[in-house]
Formats: C-alpha cells, sequence, structure tokens
C-alpha cells in the first residue's frame, strides 16, 4: 500500500498545468528544500489533488469499508436466499436425507402419549448468576455456564471465583448465588450451535409433544445430590412436576430420559421420592410404581466413570494431556500469570457432584492388579479383523483370547512409569503411602492464592504416592482420601463407593448410598421398564499412566505420562491413557453392567424384576454435515443423543412401545461376556 | 470541516515525505515511473464514486467502532461518572428484608412471549423460536406467514389446524417484551437483591390470546399455577404466597381464584380454603377490573388514539394498498380471534361508565395547566370551595358516558336530541362484493347496515355490546360463552358457578379467605382513553373497515379533554382510574355482597411523573413513571411489592394512597353492595 502511494506523489508532481493553490495558512517555508517542494506542490492541479489525499488512514478506511460492504452484501444475500439452499446442495452432494425420526414415525401413526421427563447430566446444564460479588456487575440472570462463556475470557478470575463451592460445606460461597437455568433452554443447546437435548427435543415436538409434556429436570450440577434438595428443593420440584404431568395427561406415567450423571440423579430421586419425609420426599413405596413406566438412560455413569479419577487427581484428562505433549509449557508455566490447570482443580474439587462419578465397586467390578474383566477387549480395528477370522476358523478364538489375556493390566487404573502398568503383580515393590507423613511444603505461600490440597502434602507425601506404583479401584478410594482430605470427608458424607453385603442393613437408607446401584434396591415397581442406552465404538479412557511432574512445586505434582505410547498396535495405550470400548466417556462396563446382569432378573438389587433392556449404538463417523456436523449415527456421550436410532426408540418407548416392541436387547459390544467374568453375588 | 482540514494537510505533507527521501532515490523512481504510468492511470480512474462511498463507509465504520470501544471502556471505568440512583432493592436490603412469602407472577396480555412448536411449511425453521415477543424479525420477513401462525380458529378460539403457538415458561416469558424494553425484569431484579430465585419466584406464563378457562382446557395452565403454589408454599416452610398479577393478568388471577376452588370438571377442586391457606396477598398493578376503553377502539375498528393520530399525520398510509397490504385489516382479523379481548371490554354497563347524560368521572379537567389554577383558585378560597367546584362542573361537563358517538356534535348534544333507536333485529344484507382473502366481519354487512349503525349518534357501555354483536357477531358469540360483562343481581344464583363469570368482579365473590389482602396498584396522572367520537370511512369500498376515529374532532370546550376524536380522563395510558380503583375503593372495601367475608383492600396510587434528567432514566424510562408497562420500574411501586413479599402488611405500607379523584368518583356510581 504504502508503496503504492509513494509512487502517486510523483506522478502528481509531473502532472501537466500548474495551478497556483494559495495554499499559505500551512508554515515552515523558511527551508530552501521546502520552499521547493512547496513549488512542486503547487504545480498539483486540482483534479490530481484528490487523488494525493488518498493517504494512509483514508486507504484504512477504504479497506474497512470495502470489507464492510461486502459482509453485508454476503450477509444480505445470506438471509435473502430461501432457507431450503443448503439442504438442497448437501442433497444434490450426498443424495436425500433420511427423514428426521420424528418425522418418519409420525407418518407412522404415532402420537404423543406418556409425558416425558428429561434428566440432564454433569457439565450440560446451564448455570446463571442470581447473586454475584463487585467483579460480576451486570450479570445479573446471565449464564455463566453454557451459553457463550464470553465471561470466562472477560474476567476468568471472577469467574472462576463465581463457579467456586464453598470448601467446607459444598454449598454456596456467601454473598454468591449460582442458580440452574429453569426451563427447556436449561440444557438444549450447551453453547450455540452444540446441541444437547435440542435434537431429541425438536423430534418429540413433531409426534405432538410440547412444554406441557416435557419437562426438564435442571439441576445444578455442582452439588451433591441431596444438597439440590436441601438448597434448591430440586427433588420436590421434580416431584410435584412429575405428579402434576401425570394427572393432567390422564394418568399416563412417565418416561424418563436421564443423561450422564442425570442417570446417578435420579437413581437417587427414586430412593429419595419413596423415603420417609425428613431425608426424602414421602411419596410412600408406590410412588415410582404409579408414576413411572420408564427409564431410559442414555450413557449413564452407573460404575463410575475413569475419567473423573484423572479429572480429580490431576485435572486433566486425555485431551489436556495431548495438549501439555504438544505444547509444553503453555499449561504449567506461568506464563500468562494464569494457573489456568491449578485454577481449574480448585474449582472442580469443590464441586460434590464429581465424586458420584469416582469408579465404584471397587475391584471386584474393575479388576485387580493381574485381572479385569475387560482383559479380551481390542482395539475396533482389531476386532474386525479377528471376527473376520473366526469366520473362516472358529477353533481358533480360544488360543487368541488367552494370547491376548495376559496382555493389559486395565484393573491397574493408575500406574507411575509404563513398565509397572505391564509387569507381572509379584514383581511389583509396593510401599505403602497410607501412613507416609505430610511434610509441609515450606514454599507454599509462593503459590499466591491458588490453592489446591497438593500443597499440604509436601515433598514427602508426593513421593510416597509415587512410590506405590500401582493403584486399583478399590485403592484408588485411598489415594484419592490421602491427596485431597477435605474433598473427599465432603464428598464421603455423600456417596459410597462399595457393594453391599446386605441389602436390609438399616445403614443403607442414608442417602448417600441411593446414587450408588451396589448399595440399593430398585424401587418395587413391577411394571416399570429401565433401558440402558450408550454409544460404543469409541476408544473410552480406562486406566493411566502417570509420572511425578518436573517441577513439583506449586503445580500439580503429578501428570499423565504422554510418553508412554504402545509399540504394538493393538494394545490400547496410547499419551498415557489404556482405551477399552465405551462412548469416549463412559466405559461400557460402567454403562452397561447393571442392566446387562446386576438387574437382569429378580436380583438382590432388583428386588421386583424391573425388566431392564440394554441398548447399544454403534459409532459411526458423520458421513454428512446433517445436524450440525455431529452425524447422525455417533455414538459418543453427547452426540448420540443426536442419534436417530436413539431418538427414535426414545419416541417410540414414549408413544406407549414396551422394550419387547423395540427388540429387546441390541448389542454391539462384547459387555455380556465381561459382565460374565465379573463375580458378584446377585 | 476536519476533513477538508485533513485534505489540505495531506495535499502538502504528502509530496513532502516522498522528495525527503535521498534525490537518487527519487530520480530512481522517475525514470522507473513511465513504465508503470499506463496502469497507474488507469487504475486512478477505477477510483471514484464506489472508492469514495467505501471511504465513507469504512470511515464511519471506525468512528463508531472507536466511540464503542471507548463508550464501553468509559462506562466500565467510571461508574462514578455517571451517579445511578440505588435500585430499591439493594436499599431495602440494607434495611434487613428478605425474601421471606414465595412471589407468583401474572403476565399481562401481549407482554408474554410465545413461541412456536408447529407450524405450517412457510415457519421453517422457526421451532421454539419467539413469534411475540423478542425482536418480531419474523413480522418484517414473512408477515402473512407470520399473522397466521398467531391466529386462532374463528370458530372455537383454539389452535387452528397444524400449528402450534404456546407460551414461553419461565421468567425468561416475560422478562422483557422486546431487547432493550423491560416487562418486569425490574422487579425480578429488585427482588433477586433480597434473596430471591428461581425456586420462590414463578412467572405464571399463559398463552394469552386464548379465553382463560381454555388456557386450562388446552394447556393445563391453571393446573400448572395450582400445583406452582402448592409446591413453593410447602418447600418455602408454608409460607403464603403474594401474587403480582400485572393487567390482564388481574381478572385472569381472579377467574384463578374462583377456578381453585370449584369442584373438579369444571374448577381445580381445592376446596373452599384454597385461597386462605396459600395466598397471602394480591398485588394488582394496573388492574383492568372494570374492562379497558381502549379495547373497544381496537375491536371496533382496530384503532386506538396512536393509530387515529398517524392516519390524520399521513392519510393514506394506513387505508391505501400501496403498501399492498392492508394493516389495519388484517391486524383486525387476527385481533378477533383472539377471546381474551373480550374478557378487557367495559363491564357493569352503565351503572359502572355512565349513560348518555351522566358519567363518574364527570368534572375531569383534563389540562393540567388548568387543573393547577383550579386547584389554585380552590386553595385560595377554601371557604366556598364547594360551590366554585360546583359552577366549574356545570359549566363543562364532559358525557365520558357516551363511549362511541358519531360525530363531536352528538357526543356533546343533551341527549333528548339525540335518537337513541338501537336497531336491534334488522338483518343482514348479503355482502355485496366478494371480498377476497381478507376477511372482517365487515364484509358481510351491507352498506345500509353500516349507515344505520352510524345514525345511532351515541353508544353507552351496554349499548355498546348489543354494537358489537352487531358487527361482529361472531366474535362475540364465541367469546359471551367465556366471558361476561354484567352486574349481578344474586350473587348467589347457581348460574354464577359458571366459568364465564369468574373474571367478572361484579359478578363473583372473592373467596372466603379474611386474612388475604388485596391491593390496587396502578398510576395515575396521565390521559387516558376514554370514549370514542366516530366517523363513517371516506371510502366504503370492500375489504376496508366502515368506521374510524374522527380525528379533526378535537376539544372546544375549556375542558380540554377531547383531542384527535378521543375524550381523555385520568389513568394510566391505558386504564383508567375508574377500572382500577372502584373495586378496592367501594366495590370491595369493608364486607360487601362481592366480598363476603371482608378482605383487606388498599389502593396505592402512583403519580405520574415524566422523566427528568438522564441518571433518573431506566432504559429511557423514567423510574417514577406510571405508566401501564413502565409503572413496573416505578421505585415506588417496587418498594411496595418487596415489602409485603418480605412480610409487611397493607396497614405497615401506609393503607391507602390516592392521588385521584377516585373516591370520589366511586361515591357517584351507585351499586348494591
Amino acid at each position: 500500500m504504502s508503496f503504492l502511494r509513494r509512487r502517486k506523489a510523483p506522478e502528481n508532481k509531473k502532472a501537466p498545468h500548474p495551478e497556483p493553490e494559495p495554499d499559505v495558512d500551512d508554515d515552515d517555508d523558511d527551508d530552501e528544500k521546502k520552499k521547493n517542494e512547496l513549488k512542486i506542490k503547487e504545480k498539483i492541479p486540482k483534479k490530481s489533488e484528490k487523488r494525493v489525499k488518498w493517504s494512509c488512514v483514508d486507504n484504512c478506511c477504504w479497506f474497512v469499508g470495502c470489507v464492510c460492504t461486502v459482509w453485508w452484501g454476503l450477509l444480505f444475500l445470506y438471509n435473502a436466499m430461501p432457507a431450503s439452499i443448503p439442504q438442497f446442495i448437501t442433497e444434490a452432494i450426498t443424495g436425500p436425507w433420511p427423514d428426521p425420526p420424528g418425522v418418519k414415525l409420525q407418518k407412522e401413526g404415532l402420537k404423543a402419549k406418556h409425558p416425558v421427563v428429561f434428566v440432564p447430566g454433569i457439565v450440560t446444564g446451564g448455570l446463571e448468576l442470581w447473586e454475584g460479588h463487585q467483579c460480576a456487575e451486570g450479570l445479573f440472570r446471565k449464564r455463566l455456564w453454557g451459553g457463550t462463556f464470553g465471561e470466562v475470557y472477560k474476567r476468568p478470575l471472577c469467574w472462576v471465583e463465581h463457579m467456586s463451592m464453598n470448601n467446607e460445606t459444598g454449598l454456596d460461597p456467601p454473598g454468591i448465588r449460582v442458580r440452574p437455568v429453569h426451563g427447556l433452554v436449561a440444557a438444549d443447546y450447551f453453547i450455540p450451535g452444540y446441541f444437547v437435548w435440542a435434537v431429541l427435543i425438536a423430534n418429540l415436538a413433531r409426534i405432538g409433544y410440547e412444554e406441557k409434556t416435557m419437562y426438564m429436570a435442571a439441576y445444578d450440577w455442582r452439588l451433591s445430590f441431596q444438597n439440590t434438595e436441601v438448597r434448591d428443593q430440586t427433588l420436590s420440584r421434580i416431584k410435584s412436576n412429575i405428579e402434576l404431568m401425570v394427572a393432567s395427561n390422564g394418568g399416563k406415567k412417565a418416561v424418563v430420559v436421564p443423561h450422564s450423571m442425570g442417570v446417578l440423579y435420579f437413581l437417587h430421586f427414586m430412593k429419595w421420592v419413596e423415603a420417609p419425609a425428613p431425608m426424602g420426599g414421602g411419596g410412600g413405596p408406590d410412588w415410582c410404581a404409579k408414576h413411572i413406566k420408564a427409564v431410559m438412560n442414555i450413557g449413564g455413569p452407573f460404575l463410575g466413570v475413569p475419567k473423573a479419577v484423572s479429572g480429580l487427581f490431576s485435572s486433566e484428562a486425555r485431551d489436556i494431556a495431548v495438549a501439555r505433549a504438544m505444547a509444553p509449557g503453555s499449561l504449567d508455566k506461568d506464563l500468562f500469570h494464569i494457573q489456568a490447570l491449578q485454577y481449574l482443580m480448585k474449582m472442580t474439587r469443590t464441586w460434590d457432584s464429581t465424586m458420584s462419578m469416582i469408579p465404584k465397586g471397587g475391584d471386584a467390578i474393575w479388576g485387580g492388579l493381574d485381572w479385569s474383566p475387560e482383559e479380551s477387549y481390542l482395539s475396533s480395528k482389531k476386532r474386525k479383523q479377528r471376527t473376520n477370522a473366526t469366520e473362516v476358523s472358529g477353533e481358533d478364538e480360544d488360543g487368541s483370547m488367552e494370547s491376548k489375556a495376559t496382555s493389559i493390566n486395565y484393573g491397574r487404573l493408575i500406574s507411575f512409569g509404563k513398565d509397572m502398568a505391564q509387569v507381572n503383580s509379584a514383581e511389583i515393590k509396593r510401599i505403602d503411602f497410607r501412613d507416609a507423613v505430610k511434610g509441609s511444603n515450606v514454599a507454599s505461600n509462593t503459590c499466591r492464592d491458588v490453592w489446591t490440597e497438593y500443597q499440604d502434602m509436601g515433598i514427602g507425601g508426593i513421593k510416597a504416592v509415587a512410590e506405590y506404583k500401582v493403584y486399583t479401584a478399590g485403592e484408588l478410594i485411598d489415594l484419592l482420601n490421602f491427596v485431597a482430605p477435605k474433598m473427599m470427608t465432603r464428598g464421603s458424607a455423600h456417596f459410597s463407593y462399595g457393594i453391599a453385603d446386605n441389602l436390609d442393613d438399616p445403614e443403607y437408607a442414608h442417602y448417600k448410598y441411593w446414587s450408588n446401584p451396589l448399595e440399593t434396591k430398585l424401587p418395587y415397581a413391577p411394571e416399570m421398564e429401565i433401558y440402558s442406552m450408550y454409544g460404543v465404538g469409541i476408544p473410552t479412557e480406562r486406566a493411566y499412566v502417570y509420572r511425578q511432574a518436573p517441577s513439583s512445586e506449586c503445580y500439580i505434582p503429578f501428570e499423565i505420562d504422554t510418553s508412554a505410547e504402545e509399540d504394538d498396535e493393538d494394545k490400547c495405550l496410547k499419551d498415557g491413557v489404556f482405551t477399552v470400548d465405551g462412548d469416549e466417556t463412559v466405559p461400557a462396563l460402567s454403562a452397561g453392567y447393571m442392566c446387562a446382569k446386576a438387574w437382569r432378573g429378580k436380583t438382590r438389587f432388583n428386588p421386583s424384576g424391573i425388566k431392564t433392556y440394554v441398548r447399544e449404538y454403534d459409532h459411526a463417523p458423520p458421513s454428512n454435515l446433517l445436524l450440525e456436523g455431529r452425524g447422525t449415527q455417533s455414538g459418543a456421550h453427547v452426540d448420540v443423543m443426536g442419534n436417530f436410532a436413539l431418538i427414535e426408540d426414545v419416541i417410540r418407548v414414549a408413544a406407549g412401545a414396551t422394550g419387547e416392541e423395540l427388540g429387546g436387547d441390541r448389542v454391539y459390544s462384547d459387555i455380556f461376556e465381561w459382565s460374565e467374568k465379573i463375580n458378584l453375588p446377585l | 470541516m476536519a476533513s477538508i482540514l485533513r485534505f489540505r494537510k495531506l495535499c502538502i505533507v504528502e509530496p513532502e515525505k516522498c522528495s525527503s527521501m535521498s534525490y537518487e532515490s527519487y530520480t530512481n523512481k522517475v525514470s522507473e515511473r513511465p513504465k508503470v504510468k499506463k496502469n497507474k492511470r488507469q487504475q486512478t480512474k477505477d477510483w471514484k464514486c464506489i472508492d469514495n462511498c467505501c471511504w465513507i463507509i469504512g470511515y464511519i465504520c471506525t468512528c463508531w467502532w472507536l466511540l464503542l470501544f471507548l463508550f464501553n471502556y468509559l462506562s466500565a471505568n467510571l461508574p462514578g461518572l455517571i451517579r445511578v440512583a440505588e435500585p430499591p432493592g439493594a436499599r431495602l436490603k440494607r434495611e434487613g428484608l428478605t425474601a421471606l412469602h414465595p412471589v407468583v407472577l401474572v403476565p399481562g396480555m401481549v407482554t408474554g412471549g410465545l413461541e412456536l412448536w408447529e407450524g405450517k411449511p412457510c415457519s421453517e425453521g422457526l421451532f421454539r423460536k419467539r413469534l411475540w415477543g423478542g425482536g418480531f424479525t419474523e413480522l418484517f420477513k414473512r408477515p402473512l406467514c407470520w399473522l397466521e401462525h398467531l391466529s386462532l380458529d374463528n370458530e372455537t378460539g383454539l389452535d387452528p389446524p397444524g400449528i402450534r403457538v404456546r407460551a414461553i415458561p419461565g421468567l425468561a416469558g416475560a422478562d422483557y417484551f422486546a431487547p432493550g424494553y423491560f416487562v418486569w425484569a425490574i422487579l425480578i431484579e429488585n427482588l433477586a437483591k433480597i434473596g430471591y430465585e428461581g425456586k420462590n419466584m414463578h412467572m405464571a406464563a399463559y398463552d394469552w390470546r386464548l379465553s382463560f378457562q381454555n388456557t386450562e382446557m388446552r394447556d393445563q395452565a391453571l393446573s400448572t399455577l395450582k400445583s406452582k403454589i402448592e409446591l413453593m408454599y410447602l418447600t418455602n416452610g408454608q409460607k403464603k404466597v403474594v401474587v403480582v398479577p400485572h393487567s390482564m393478568g388481574v381478572i385472569y388471577f381472579l377467574h384463578f381464584l374462583k377456578w381453585v376452588e370449584a369442584p373438579p370438571p369444571m374448577g381445580g377442586g381445592g376446596g373452599s380454603d384454597w385461597c386462605s391457606k396459600h395466598i397471602k396477598a394480591v398485588m394488582n398493578i394496573g388492574p383492568a377490573f372494570l374492562g379497558v376503553p381502549k379495547v373497544v377502539g381496537n375491536l371496533f375498528s382496530a384503532e386506538n388514539k396512536d393509530v387515529a393520530f398517524l392516519r390524520a399525520m399521513v392519510p393514506g398510509l394506513l387505508d391505501s394498498k400501496t403498501l399492498g397490504f392492508q394493516t389495519l385489516e388484517h391486524a383486525m382479523r387476527v385481533c378477533r380471534t383472539w377471546d381474551s379481548v373480550i374478557s378487557l371490554l367495559p363491564k357493569g354497563g352503565e351503572t359502572i361508565w355512565g349513560n348518555l347524560d351522566w358519567s363518574p368521572e364527570e368534572g375531569h379537567v383534563c389540562d393540567s395547566l388548568k387543573k393547577r389554577k383550579l386547584q389554585a383558585s380552590l386553595s385560595s378560597n377554601k371557604g366556598n370551595d364547594n360551590d366554585s367546584r360546583m359552577v366549574f362542573q356545570v359549566k363543562e361537563q364532559t358525557k365520558y358516558g357516551r363511549m362511541i358517538s358519531f360525530g363531536k356534535a352528538a357526543s356533546e348534544l343533551p341527549s333528548p336530541q339525540l335518537s337513541t333507536l338501537v336497531s336491534k333485529g334488522s338483518s343482514f344484507g348479503t355482502a355485496s362484493i366478494s371480498c377476497g382473502k381478507v376477511w372482517t366481519e365487515y364484509d358481510k354487512m351491507s352498506h345500509e347496515k353500516i349507515i344505520r349503525v352510524a345514525e345511532n349518534k351515541a353508544f353507552t357501555a351496554k349499548t355498546l355490546i348489543d354494537l358489537l354483536r352487531l358487527v361482529a357477531p361472531k366474535l362475540m358469540q364465541r367469546a359471551e360463552a367465556q366471558f361476561s360483562h354484567g352486574i349481578a343481581e344474586n350473587l348467589d344464583d347457581p348460574k354464577y358457578d359458571h366459568y364465564k363469570y369468574w373474571s367478572n368482579s361484579l359478578e363473583t365473590k372473592l373467596p372466603n379467605a379474611s386474612d388475604m389482602e388485596i391491593y390496587c396498584m396502578y398510576g395515575a396522572g396521565i390521559p387516558t382513553e376514554r370514549s370514542y367520537v366516530y366517523k363513517l370511512s371516506p371510502s366504503d369500498r370492500c375489504k376496508s373497515i366502515p368506521f374510524q376515529i374522527d380525528s379533526s374532532a378535537d376539544g372546544s370546550s375549556s375542558s380540554g379533554c377531547l383531542k384527535g376524536g378521543v375524550y381523555f380522563t385520568d389513568g394510566d395510558e391505558t386504564v383508567p382510574v375508574l377500572s382500577a380503583g372502584f373495586m378496592c375503593a367501594k366495590g370491595w372495601k369493608g364486607k360487601t355482597r362481592f366480598n363476603p367475608s371482608g378482605i383487606a383492600t388498599f389502593i396505592r396510587e402512583y403519580q405520574h411523573k415524566p422523566p427528568t434528567s438522564l441518571p433518573s432514566l431506566l432504559e429511557g424510562r423514567a423510574l417514577e413513571s406510571s405508566v401501564h408497562v413502565d409503572i413496573m420500574g416505578n421505585v415506588a411501586l417496587i418498594e411496595d411489592v418487596l415489602r409485603v413479599a418480605a412480610g409487611a402488611s397493607g396497614a405497615e405500607l401506609g393503607r391507602d394512597r390516592i392521588h385521584s379523584d377516585i373516591m370520589r368518583m366511586s361515591e357517584r356510581i351507585d351499586i348494591r353492595l
């Protein structure tokens, strides 16, 4: 640009007819040179004078103007364009779209029958501010969580402060009230363009559902389940709403569709509502039988999620670990004076609800040092090869199974060092960490206001943790008790992770057991149906290889060892994470086990013999741009809610079908095989 | 000016810059230049109009952004610069008020948002988008589609087939009507300051187009409200609920009070003590108990003073087909499918609203200047003020009782000179021409018929209903099954158990709840439409509304109440004081037959004060405004609501607070109590 300008000026000087201009108000013509230049300037003809004015500012303005105009033009065209054109184009490219399931089923004559209740999971529900500190001025009733997350960038520290709960009580810090958004808008979209429930809602609306027959049971997902009742009376609210919907729809029972953590929350609700009044809802022992037709759990982490462990332990998941490996230092260093991970950990550790997803059932479910239910699992690529192979020669199967059985020890949820994850258990020398003395950290004041409980541990404690080498699901609870005692004392008052020996023991009447399917009986409702619907075919985090973080002062002292990679391709270790079949968040074992085995038929966990169905949805990457580019056959944890097959199942049940009419179980993974391996008295 | 200066400077500076480089490079350039010269010339030619346009646009954009940035930056950093008055919620919190009673908000007509759940193909992509409220963008993008979806079925008053438009639930349903135009938002924010939140505050959203009983039929809105109130009562330590209805919400809630105690098939079956058990106070804001005259103008000719004024300013804009779109006719067609409009017709007939020669408001002085003079003269000779006022009244009586009069003369003449003959029973002529798509019931009326209506000269609140039956038979037939507009002779008559009487305060008893309190909170001091002067429309061709407000009729009398064909009285710009205050001032005061248990009533009036200075602005609307909707930002009103919600009683608020003549007006109304 500037070059152009420079060239233009000389051209003007050479212009043909000079026209003197009395431009004397501009000063300093004392110098010879300048006088010369003035003369040159005077020679400038009027016409070309116009051209001279195109200086830098003008060029900028011109440029901005051009961009704006073009932008507006395009915007106008886009708006004026009939809405069907993008569809027309994509249809031309990829072939006709399938009818959305709602339209298809409407044509089949399905009509809204049973009221539907949605129970959103962790993270996906919106939270809004009702009272805040000075720094949150102007955010009244604006979304802090969900929506655009604009405030995270504008005032990150203020945001973290408002999203955190009180570290002692797990309730609101003084002067701050952040509350869940109510209504369907609470969780239809997580952020603009990223649907959660919206597709399901839209399809249900096609067969006649509307606000009066659909209810989003929004709750504050940061609180422990019982505290949502204590603080917001959320459970009472859900009870009252279900009663109202059942009454005003001519006594038709409700179909409940919980997702992710909502599954546990609703499990808690079912126990709460039948429990007597002071601790429970006082609905009487037949409330569930009277009000609920089916519970259609989507991606339910019944037995917990290994991801939650790494989240609590070092506030990272595979994605973060990979990002750290890519750009070392960006997350650790004080580069922006923001210790992102530390703040994140400090915040998430005040959320009691995350502890509801710590793996439950201990070694009996998740495997010990040397065995795990999934040990025969092969990554999907290999599995296909194997199934091909077995088609050819059926007898080979046993042999190949045995060879794999020794390879992966999923039971070691956390191991320090890749070697520890693989060697035989007899070779591991472990030093018990539980009695280790926590040294006081001398330099703790350098950590400023970022406070994670690691600062209390000192070098000694950290070392002791690393020395123990390998942790199974059972030992993991002890580990968390050791590294985060405050959080765990708060959490263990609300959640329990064991397996009940005797379910009739009066101790199990306490609410802390209600969200653990292994420590509660299902309600007495023989006509009810329970579905376990989840995606499979995506590698899902199952166990981690850790190492000590290089600098262990103010930082989180452990991190996932991303260098731990398996040379052999069919082993499932990648970037320090062992993966297994699942929906990218919840392993199939956790989502399916209860419905596949523990609740099948009449068991001690399911005394009335509620029918259970396992519905799996095999993941297929998006083939077209439908559904905001997330595919209609996705099996990923959240995207599965846009899976047409799942939506069809939900709509059919809502319109009155039973599990048998849907076709019973629909299984792609080895969930039954794995369930068999788990030795649990039923 | 600045830009001219800059041009000059550039003219000088530019060449300087270039030549201040070393001469060698300069000469080099010159020698190089001819090569590019030709190219250059062509380019410069193009730098003309388009470039200038671009430049201007860019210039404006840049300036705009800069200002925007500065504004954002400054307003965040200089809070001291603009002193914002402290909101009442914060002040009351410091006084120690905390949330005590759960609060239920009942929005009025028009202010509640509506969203689409199922529509015709033309509404593609609008699923769960706001059709009413919000940006109203669809109104401009596809107006006919929009109108089609907002209409209800003309026969049933319910959804047309294939269309489901529903009320938006939750606080978001009516906190803002359009972005930046608050309705409940300010009140909600102040309530939140003393500790209210989602669990103890509920917005009773309902589809305001439907008749009240139909909201229960179709959406179970009344059952939902009942269940919500019961839930809040239980979960908030058995604290009774404070209900804050606004505008039409007031009569909706009146309907609810009767519904909830009525036995199941028709009512909610809550039992006869439901209200006394669950409700502490009903704080009616801008209540339209006895109806709103504005609705008459709306139903009769789809216009009110604003429309009439606009028509006078720009004749032809609304009538002609220049836009290819008959705005008023469409508006009328859609409005007339909404049953709820009928609930706002003036109730109580001539007893309340006055007859041809008499009205309760007579003697009202509209001109504020004259009012002040009058008051001054009154205060100066207090000794004989009675006489002087009498003189005034005799001189300039405005005949408000004539709700609609044809011609200005008819509105002023004494009654014997009027032909009061009402043409009942005359048969319809057949519609002369088929009138295409736009369908108002006027198209079915013959021309003679229309002229005969106009010959009747003047209509009172009672004959008005007859008139509407004549001009809009279908609408009235549908609506009269849902609403009633009379005064009950004997309230114990079993016919009054029917739901159509429940929303008329003159045909129902209040529930038996002696601890309950009823507040009438409304604005006063703004001229409010009370009666109209009509004329026949100049063009009586097909597809047009044959009547229109005679905007040329202006008041000659010194009271100055007639302006642009509309007679004004005191009120909040929409609801006259009489309609808002009468029930609390007289109809329900003490133990009357309408209020058998003697529920305490309080009148709280808020005198209108236009915004005085910038800091007192609340999104451009005054802190002390008392306009029908803006009153919800009125500081005094908010304080009253907050105090009651935090536990105060009406006596603690200071009982009645009256600025208008409501007491005197009520005295003049002769009704058996």
